[in-house]
């Protein structure tokens, strides 16, 4: 089961560039929360803070609390630590094109020293099964690698791979915007399906997208969060006009 | 209400504006044909200056060819008198000494030419400077890539650059003065009293490598086998290294994201995001390093000690071909010890080829069925 997100006072930093100032937010547990607005407003930032891989740069910086379940990422816990509890999808698949789809599957456990074959073969099937790509490669998880799955097999499987270490948050940066349609819409059923055991953010460019799989929508501009409500309301009746002029297309 | 599913719609007088813009870019009035497109047309199809630019390029690539048979068969002719003499012997027989009742090998004086010796005494020297410069160079690479704080990073590349372009001759120097003490009074001692300690030399006897007839027995004389190594490996280790520096700075990001977003530490990160997906490249250096190690002359034959022995022990004198080749060539009176020469060089050449062979053979084992590499 996933776990809520309290982000309070949050700021971060590339170089001299505040991409994120004072960010206030609380995502729900076990929902999907879509965060949207025009490319460089900081929304990947803001979803790289949730797991601290914005630090992994090393001219970045950031400053503010981020609270999954109850814990204070930033300071009670190691960057390490955190990022086994909460997955992250990007926005481009990266599978390890060294490994099998088995190992990349489990490459969170082995990396863990998880070794038990027969849990792994259950938790193998039952990841890719959540991820709707079993059915696709059964015959050949060991045979095949990870790479010569096509563009959206290898986001699934990416999913797959992020679902295999039961984290509590799922985090998705763009998950659907290298991909075809067909692809897409099973990424979105995919979302749809795992948010009632996961708490997912999605960052997308995809306004319909937002409005399919959303319960909240968290809009961002110039670095700042401008609205945040449930979806229907920030799409029907927004309470700040830049979201208005935002989502009908005034403006990015 | 405001609908935010509504595409864009394409308006027709951005349609109108677009193709306006390219009849001004092509030169006013439609229809006419512009000052640019009549140009153009008049260039004709350019086949002949691309038929003559692919005739250059073939020709380059050609002469490689040519440069590699040339120097066969020049090597081949050059040492044909010193093959009809010994034939496939000349690389494993030797005589014995009638005084001493050892293995003689090389004695230009009474026309004793076997190569053995040098064959041995270049791949055992390859082979030691490979298990010192490998570790190093990657740890090196890793530190470069992954870890090495920004002002550091040009420093340090520069300074690993910089042992590559250091003369032979001059390491050779460095080597007789600095190295041999170093070794001679604080790496060997210690090297021989793990490797001749009687409990050891009990346990692991059966492997031949300790005891006074070990890979440390013998006398300590500084110069030898293993300073060649040494020295060899100092020399390999910036080619090993900036390669593999190459090879780890192409594999993408995303790949580091992907492992440490699953909760990789950095170690963990760098074995299964970094040395996974460059291991190919990796062992593509060690072969580059292991190819100018083989071919190394002037260092070598400064601290090898030039003596054509065989022995276990690599603290003992040895000799190698690249420097059995620089030391004596110059003073090769007979025919018979000049064509031998020769032929050591044609067996040096050979065996760099049969290395290269193995070690591509090598490559292929390991990534055989691996897939290819994410762009």
């Amino acid at each position: 089961m996933g776990v809520g997100i309290e982000v309070k006072a949050l700021n971060a930093w590339y170089g001299s560039n505040h991409t994120l100032q004072d960010i206030e937010l609380n995502i729900p547990a076990n929902h999907a929360t879509a965060l949207i607005g025009p490319s460089g407003c900081g929304k990947s930032t803001f979803v790289r803070c949730l797991n601290r891989m914005h630090e992994t740069n090393p001219i970045a910086r950031v400053t503010g609390t981020v609270r999954i379940g109850d814990l204070d990422i930033y300071h009670d816990i190691s960057p390490v630590e955190i990022r086994r509890r909460v997955g992250m999808v990007f926005q481009r698949p990266n599978p390890f094109p060294t490994m099998s789809i088995y190992d990349n599957v489990c490459s969170g456990l082995k990396l863990n020293g998880f070794r038990n074959r027969r849990e792994l073969d259950e938790i193998v099937e039952r990841s890719l099964r959540n991820a709707a790509l079993w059915d696709e490669v059964k015959d050949d998880l060991k045979k095949k690698s990870g790479a010569s799955l096509s563009g959206g097999q290898q986001q699934r499987m990416c999913i797959a791979r992020a679902l295999a270490v039961d984290p509590e948050v799922l985090l998705m940066d763009e998950p659907a915007s290298a991909l075809d349609p067909v692809s897409t819409s099973k990424i979105e059923d995919l979302i749809f399906q795992l948010k009632s055991q996961y708490t997912i953010v999605i960052v997308t460019h995809n306004m319909q997208q937002a409005a399919r799989v959303a319960e909240k929508t968290g809009f961002f501009l110039n670095g700042r969060m401008v609205e945040f409500d449930s979806t229907h309301k920030i799409f029907t009746n927004p309470s700040d006009k830049r979201t208005e002029d935002y989502i009908t297309g005034r403006f990015g | 209400m405001p609908n935010p599913l509504a595409e864009a719609s394409q308006s027709p007088t951005e349609e109108l504006k677009r193709s306006s813009a390219a009849d001004v870019l092509a030169g006013g009035v439609p229809g006419e044909v512009s000052a640019v497109r009549g140009y153009l047309l008049s260039r004709g199809n350019s086949a002949g200056s691309d038929r003559f630019f692919a005739g250059a390029m073939l020709l380059c690539a050609l002469a490689i060819f040519a440069l590699v048979a040339l120097i066969a068969v020049e090597l081949m002719t050059q040492s044909r008198l010193s093959w009809h003499a010994f034939g496939l012997s000349f690389f494993y027989k030797f005589n014995v000494d009638p005084i001493t009742h050892l293995p003689l090998f090389w004695d230009p004086v009474n026309g004793v030419f076997y190569a053995l010796p040098f064959i041995y005494g270049t791949l055992v020297t390859s082979l030691v400077a490979l298990c010192i410069a490998v570790p190093l160079a990657i740890g090196l690479a890793v530190f470069l890539t992954e870890m090495c704080p920004l002002w550091m990073r040009a420093p340090l590349s520069f300074f690993t650059e910089l042992l590559a372009a250091i003369p032979s001759v001059v390491y050779g120097l460095w080597a007789i003065f600095i190295l041999v003490p170093l070794l001679r009074e604080h790496v060997n001692p210690v090297l021989i009293a793990i490797f001749t300690e009687p409990t050891l030399t009990h346990l692991l006897g059966w492997t031949g490598l300790f005891g006074d007839n070990g890979l440390f027995g013998g006398v300590n004389l500084g110069l030898g086998l293993l300073c060649g190594g040494v020295i060899l490996a100092i020399m390999i280790l910036p080619i090993i290294a900036s390669l593999t520096r190459e090879v780890m700075r192409s594999v993408p990001n995303s790949q580091r994201e992907a492992a440490l977003a699953l909760g990789a530490t950095r170690w963990e990160m760098i074995r299964m995001a970094v040395l996974r997906n460059a291991r190919i490249g990796i062992v593509g250096s060690v072969i580059l390093g292991l190819g100018r190690a083989l071919g190394e002359t002037m260092a070598v034959a400064m601290v090898i000690g030039n003596s054509p022995e065989i022995h276990l022990s690599l603290l003992s004198m040895g000799h190698s071909m690249a420097s059995v080749i620089a030391n004596e060539f110059s003073e090769a009176t007979s025919d018979m010890h000049r064509s031998a020469l020769i032929e050591v060089g044609l067996a040096l050449f050979l065996v760099t080829i049969v290395v290269n062979a193995f070690a591509r053979i090598l490559v292929w084992a390991v990534t055989r069925g691996a897939p290819a590499r994410v762009q």
